[in-house]
Parts: C-alpha cells; structure tokens; sequence
C-alpha cells in the first residue's frame, strides 16, 4: 500500500511541477495524465446492472461481462461524400461555391493534366523519353486538391501528383525539361523522368521510394508548427503506399505530435497488378485513420468539388486545430502503372475503357462549368488545340537541348564538395579535351 | 610548479590506464586540470548547441522522460522543454523519417538510435531520404540531420547489439560518418556534426560513455569545434602507424606503450572522420614509418581497414615495407559467453602481435642463425 502511495505521490508531484520552460499547452498535462495508474483503492464504480469502469493506463474503460469481439467489417462500408453526379449535377446545395475564375483555371489545369500526360506517353512510346507515369483518371484529385490550399503549404508528393505542381505555376516546357534531363532540369539530369520537384512551388522533389514522404510530411508539419506558420503540410500516396511500414508510424505520429498534416490517399484500385483486395481487407483506408486517433474522410475522387471541399475543410482542421487529417479518394487508374507496364494483361480492357469514358473526372467537372455558363465548345478546342502547340513545342525544344555539364556528376553530394570529388572533376575535364571523339557530342566539358 | 592538487590529478589521469595523452596533450594540464566522461562530453554539446539554436532539436525513444536510454540526454527535457526533446514511439523507421522531414522543411533534429543496430530498420530513411536528397533535388533540398548513438561491441549484449557499421554508413555518398574517442572528440565533433548542413551518423560506444578524459579549457568553451575530415595523431612514432577510431584507440595508444618497451616507436592515429576520411593523414604517416595496421571492431570483409589498406596502396605504395595488417572483430556473429565474446573482438595482445609482424619482429632472430 505504501509503495503505490508513493508511486501515485511521485507522479501527482509530477503534475505541480512548473517546468522553466514555455508550456507548450497541449502536450505536457495530457502526457502525464495517461501515465497515471489510479490508486487501486479508490476505483470509480458505476452501479449500472453490470457496468463497472477501471483506470488502465491510457484511461477509463467500462467493462461487461460479456465476452464482444469488433467485427472484421462493418456491415456498411463508409460511405463516399460527393458534391456533383456523374452528369456534372450539383446533389445538394452545401458545398463550398467556387468562383468562375478558380473554376475556370481548375478545368484548364485538368485538361493540361491530361494533354499532357497523352503527349509524353507517346514521346516514350517513340523512344525519346527513356520513362514516363501517366495520371489518367486522377486530374480531379491532382488539380482541386492543389486549389484548395495555399503557395505556404507544402507538398510531398508520391509520383502521380504532377498537377499540383501546375497548377503553382511549374510550366510545361520544365516539366520536358526533366523529362529530358537537359541542362535546363532544375534537378540538374539527376533523375529519371517525373522526378519534378521545385522549392520555389514548395514541391518536395518526388522520389521513388514508396510512401517515405508520409512521415516526412508529419515531420515538415511539425517544423510548420514550431514555426507558428498559417500552413500545414500535404502528402499524396496510393492504396499500395498505405502497406507500407511507413504509412503507420506517419499516421500515428503525427496524432501523437498534433502535426496539422493532411494525408491524401489517391485509391485508385491498383497498386500495378496488384488489385486493393490483394492490397488489405479493411473497408480501404479510410478506416485506418480511427486506429490511429486521426480524423478521417472518404471523398468521390473524380468529383473535382468534393475534392476541393473536403481538402479545403481539412486544411482549417489541420492547422486550427493542430491535428492531421486522413482523406481517402476513391479513383480509377485509367492509364497503365508506368510505359513499364501493360495493364491489359491483368485486368480487362473494357473495364479501363468505361472508366476512361464514362467516369471521366474532367468530362464530369467540364458538365458544371458549361451548365453556369463558364465554358463552352469553342473555349475547349482553343484550349486542347493550344496545349497540344505547346507541348509539342516544349518538346522539340527541350529534346535538341544540350545534356547537364560534367560539373553536375559532382555537386550537391554535399553542401561543399570534397576534395576527391573536384579532383575528379578535374581530371575528367582534362580527359575529356584530349579525347574528344570518345566522348558524346552533346555534353559540355 | 603545478599546484598539488592538480598534480595529484594528474598522476592520477596518468594511472588511469586507457588516457595516457601524448606529449602534446600533457601542456594541457598545465593550463586546465578538468576531466569530463564522454557522456557529460556528449550531454554538453548537445545542452549548448540547443542553446545557440533554436532550431535543433532531440528525438528518440526514451530521450526525455527517462533521460536518454544511456543518459546521454540527462537533464535536456526538463530545461528545453517537450517540444524540443521528443519521447518517440518506438519506430525507427517512423521517427526516422519523421526527422528527415523536419530537416526538410529547415529544423536540425539530432536523432537517437538506443543502438545503431536499430538503425537498420531506418536505413532507407537515412540512405535514400537523407544521404541522396541532396543531389536527387540538385541542391534544393538539405538535409541538415545527425543520426548519433552507440555503435560496435558493448559487453554481454549478444548478436543483435553488436554490430559496427562505420563501414555501412560510410561507404555511402553523402553521408558524413564521425566515430569520437576522448570527451575532446565527442564535444568537437558532435557540435561539427550539429553545424554541418549535410546528414551527419555520429557512430559513439556505450563502454566509453563512462571513461574520463582530460579537457582544456579551449575544449570547455561553447564555440569549440573539431573540423570533419581531420584525423588526429594520438602518439607520435616513426616505426609503424596504426590507424584506429573509438574504442580501438585507446587499445592502440596501449599498445603504443608496449611497444615501446621493445623499442618499437609506433605512430597511432585516431581517425575520428571515417567519411571523408583523412587519406593524407594517413598516407603522409606511412610514408614516414612505411609500416601499417589497422585496427577496428567490425567485421573484417569491406571494412574501413579495407579502405585504408586501398588508399595506403594508391598513393603511398613505393614507401611501404611490409604488407598492411588488418585488424578486424572475428567473421561471426558476436557471441554472448564472456570468453567466446573476449575471442570474438580485436585484443591488445591482437594488435601488438600484427604491429611486430609489420616489423619483421615475430620470428625469433635466433632462427635467423
């Protein structure tokens, strides 16, 4: 009796404790809080028929006598919130309005996105680019997702979120420019194609591990919140990315820290072949979010309102309210998993075309903006006929320019390369200028 | 002279059998007497570097409440409050990743692995995430990290906790890998390792947390600062050099000592950086004894022996005598049982026997009758 007495004295001495440094509000009572056993003697108990409640660390339960497992599944799976039809019609009238001009630049961008992604693809197919992903199917998601926020906030992208990055004003011929890896990359040809990244759009460089930006994100946001900034971080990833090991510690930190971070999972059925039943047996992600204390939503993917509604809801939380947020978009992977990959060999062609077609997110958006007098049939060949000109361009362009100097094998390894390295770099430079014919034409010593 | 106080100490310093400073560092204690362990070395230059930036930042498991698993982190939580010194889930690969990001967006994290064992479940994060960032983003993105904890053999800890990874981290490209001896090393290359922009593993062992060193008073200050890349001479010799770093250099310093005694003059250099590693150091000793021995606790294939024995053999082959000795822990897991474990990691008796096969000296000269 005396040990627990001291024990629970110790810790109640713990919670007078004025630390000598700034309360940070939240996080100090609440952790000594949980890690309070109650003294055993005193155990509340509810005299209701057979309800008795204990203090376990971590809080009160009550308990019953009856032996209840969770169901596996709910007998309803979470139901989707969608703003417009399939046929572009408004289901109700609470949804945050978009203005014409927002509405306007968020269906060029879509239609941008899509263009393309159909013009790259083909440059790959005709062996100029060596590598390309497309994001058919998910122009809705890319595009609103990126309205909704703020130039503050930052992105971690997975490798199917171009739009974002378009639509904070990346240009196309850039994008060639990675593609291409000239010397105009401002990844400097260190990466394959879509690896986009650019500080100056707050647009973490996209990297090809699966799903290491989720903590990154939680990490970043946290920074955003010491800093006391009006911004929160966003990170994308796929059904297949929420497997990961990662994915976990991200969600479940983040709740831990209070990080305002918003987790935006694109659900789009495939993670290459592999089909979200092979992927896990919970009702999707959405319902994760619970098991790790995060506020979660499932949203229509291929509705561009409920995208930019939710996320925009979704930012307020996370920032106001210092906590993350889990949306799961429900989507359709139109195009193959990357020019590496034939998607008609494990799943049927007649299923891709009817998503490609008839739930098309950009067709559904472009119904609304036509229907309120914003958009017409002339404005849509203008825009895909000076789009294609463009890309065309950007591409012959960006094709006929010379590759990254030698100077960019060495740099950024570190902050300030080493010695070794500029030896290198040296000698290469000299090897190079005595041997010229040995070596390509298009780089420049 | 000295006062009998700090001459007692001294003696003292002097006794203690795995400090004998060389020449150079005994002006030292004429200046300062102070000793300090590694750990108060290691808890100090944190305490001040959290001071003069607001931006660093600790994160590990138990590094606040329990005040760090080896107490490096002592006292940290209750001055710099939650928010700076973070208790972890047990994660690495979590926090690990969510260290990366933070130093993403502009914060300089110091993250705890209890062991650099653990970091292997986080490796991805500090080779891809952290290592590479840096060049993938062409210069956009730095990552301005330390990965700090024990590393190499402990005592009676088994397979699991044994492991050196010097030769892992520091095989990687943009990685910066610094392994301390002396509290001078931890202060001088912890606080380095703070202030550098790149992702920095900070390879410590747990059995040298406790071992006092003398520090002077240039040490003591806050602004002291070891520069990254420079190798120390511990002892100065002119017949054989032996490259060592952490614990291995007091054994080397020790051997040193025996040496001597058979009139063999051996030159022991304490590496401190393995990434970048200090080749002219290292190079410009050989050429001036034209014998070498490395020595390390890890596993002998691909190890920084290897390295060493490589560079030696680039740049200064023409002055060596005799072939590179390498020191290395046995090729196998390391087993628990005391004598298996004794057997298992480089001796003195190991390393002096090398030193004397580097000298032509293991045969008996009777044989040569």
């Amino acid at each position: 009796m005396w040990i627990s007495k001291t024990i629970f004295n110790h810790f109640k001495s713990r919670l007078n404790f004025t630390p000598n440094y700034a309360p940070l509000s939240l996080l100090s009572p609440r952790r000594f809080a949980s890690t309070i056993a109650q003294n055993p003697s005193t155990f509340n108990s509810i005299h209701d028929a057979n309800q008795q409640v204990i203090d376990f660390p971590g809080g009160t339960v009550k308990f019953i006598p009856e032996m209840r497992f969770i169901s596996e599944s709910s007998p309803q799976r979470i139901p989707c919130y969608r703003v417009l039809d399939d046929d572009g019609q408004p289901l109700a009238n609470n949804f945050v309005q978009v203005s014409e001009e927002v509405a306007v630049r968020m269906y060029s961008n879509m239609v941008t996105l899509q263009i393309m992604d159909t013009i790259f693809y083909e440059a790959q197919r005709q062996g100029r680019i060596s590598f390309y992903a497309t994001t058919i199917g998910e122009e809705a998601i890319n595009i609103a997702s990126a309205a909704a926020l703020t130039r503050d906030d930052v992105i971690f992208p997975q490798y199917r979120e171009p739009g974002p990055l378009l639509w904070r004003g990346f240009t196309l011929q850039e994008i060639a420019h990675q593609c291409f890896s000239n010397k105009y990359d401002n990844g400097k040809g260190r990466q394959m194609p879509i690896h986009y990244g650019s500080n100056k759009h707050n647009y973490f460089t996209v990297a090809s591990t699966v799903a290491t930006q989720v903590p990154h994100a939680v990490g970043a946001a946290y920074s955003l919140k010491m800093d006391k900034k009006d911004a929160c971080s966003i990170t994308y990833f796929g059904d297949g990315g929420s497997s990961e090991g990662d994915f976990h510690a991200a969600l479940n930190f983040a709740a831990v820290m209070e990080a305002p971070v918003i987790f935006l999972c694109r659900n789009n059925g495939w993670a290459i072949s592999t089909p979200t039943s092979d992927q896990f047996r919970s009702d999707g992600v959405v319902v994760k979010g619970q098991a790790y204390g995060v506020r979660s939503i499932r949203v229509d993917g291929n509705d561009a309102l409920a995208i930019y509604n939710a996320v925009q809801a979704a930012r307020e939380m996370a920032i106001s309210e210092e906590r993350p947020v889990l949306i799961e978009a429900l989507t359709y992977r139109v195009g193959h998993h990357s020019t590496s990959d034939d998607s008609t060999k494990y799943r049927p062609a007649n299923e891709i075309e009817w998503w490609r077609l008839a739930r098309d997110p950009v067709a559904r958006f472009r119904k609304w903006i036509e229907r309120n007098g914003w958009w017409n049939d002339m404005a849509e060949s203008e825009l895909r006929n000076s789009l294609r000109q463009q890309l065309l361009h950007s591409i012959q362009v960006a094709e006929n320019i010379e590759k990254p100097p030698i100077e960019d094998i060495f740099n950024d390894v570190y902050d300030v390369p080493p010695s070794n390295l500029r030896e290198q770099e040296q000698w290469v430079k000299d090897t190079i200028k005595k041997h010229p014919l040995d070596y390509p034409e298009n780089i420049s010593a | 002279m000295l006062a009998s106080f700090q001459h007692s100490k001294m003696l003292r310093a002097i006794r203690h059998k795995n400090i004998l400073p060389a020449i150079s560092a005994f002006r030292a204690f004429s200046s300062s007497a102070k000793e300090m362990t590694v750990r108060e070395a290691l808890n100090s230059a944190l305490d001040e570097e959290m001071s003069a930036d607001p931006k660093v930042f600790l994160m590990g498991e138990e590094v606040g409440e329990y005040q760090g698993a080896y107490k490096i982190t002592k006292g940290l939580l209750d001055k710099y409050g939650p928010e700076r010194v973070l208790d972890t889930p047990i994660t690495e690969a979590g926090f690990t990743g969510i260290g990366v990001g933070a130093a993403y967006y502009g914060l300089r994290p110091v993250v705890e692995f209890m062991t650099f064992n653990f970091s292997m479940q986080a490796i991805d994060h500090i080779i891809n995430s952290a290592a590479k960032s840096n060049y993938m983003s062409a210069g956009q993105i730095s990552v301005p990290i330390v990965f700090r904890g024990p590393n190499g053999a402990a005592a009676g800890v088994g397979a699991q906790h044994s492991q050196c990874y010097a030769a892992w981290y520091a095989s990687c490209p943009g990685l910066k890998v610094l392994s301390p001896y002396s509290s001078e090393d931890a202060r001088g290359l912890l606080k380095a390792a703070i202030r550098d922009p790149d992702p920095v593993v900070f390879l410590e062992n747990e059995l040298l947390y406790g071992e006092s060193f003398p520090v002077s008073a240039e040490v003591l200050d806050s602004s002291f600062c070891l520069p990254i890349g420079k190798a120390k001479i511990e002892r100065e010799g002119k017949d054989v050099t032996i490259t060592a770093f952490s614990k291995m250099v007091g054994y080397a310093l020790k051997v040193g000592r025996i040496l001597a005694k058979e009139g063999i003059s051996a030159e022991v250099i304490n590496l401190r950086s393995i990434r970048p590693l200090d080749r002219s150091t290292i190079n410009a000793s050989v050429r001036k004894t034209n014998r070498l021995v490395t020595v390390e606790e890890g596993f002998p294939q691909h190890g920084v022996g290897a390295e060493i024995c490589t560079s030696v053999i680039e740049e200064s082959f023409g002055y060596l005598d005799a072939p590179v000795e390498r020191i290395a822990g046995a090729d196998v897991p390391m087993p628990y049982a005391a004598n298996l474990e004794r057997m298992a990691v480089p001796q003195v008796e190991d390393i002096v026997r090398a030193a004397k096969r580097a000298c032509y000296r293991s045969v008996p000269l009777a044989a040569t009758a």
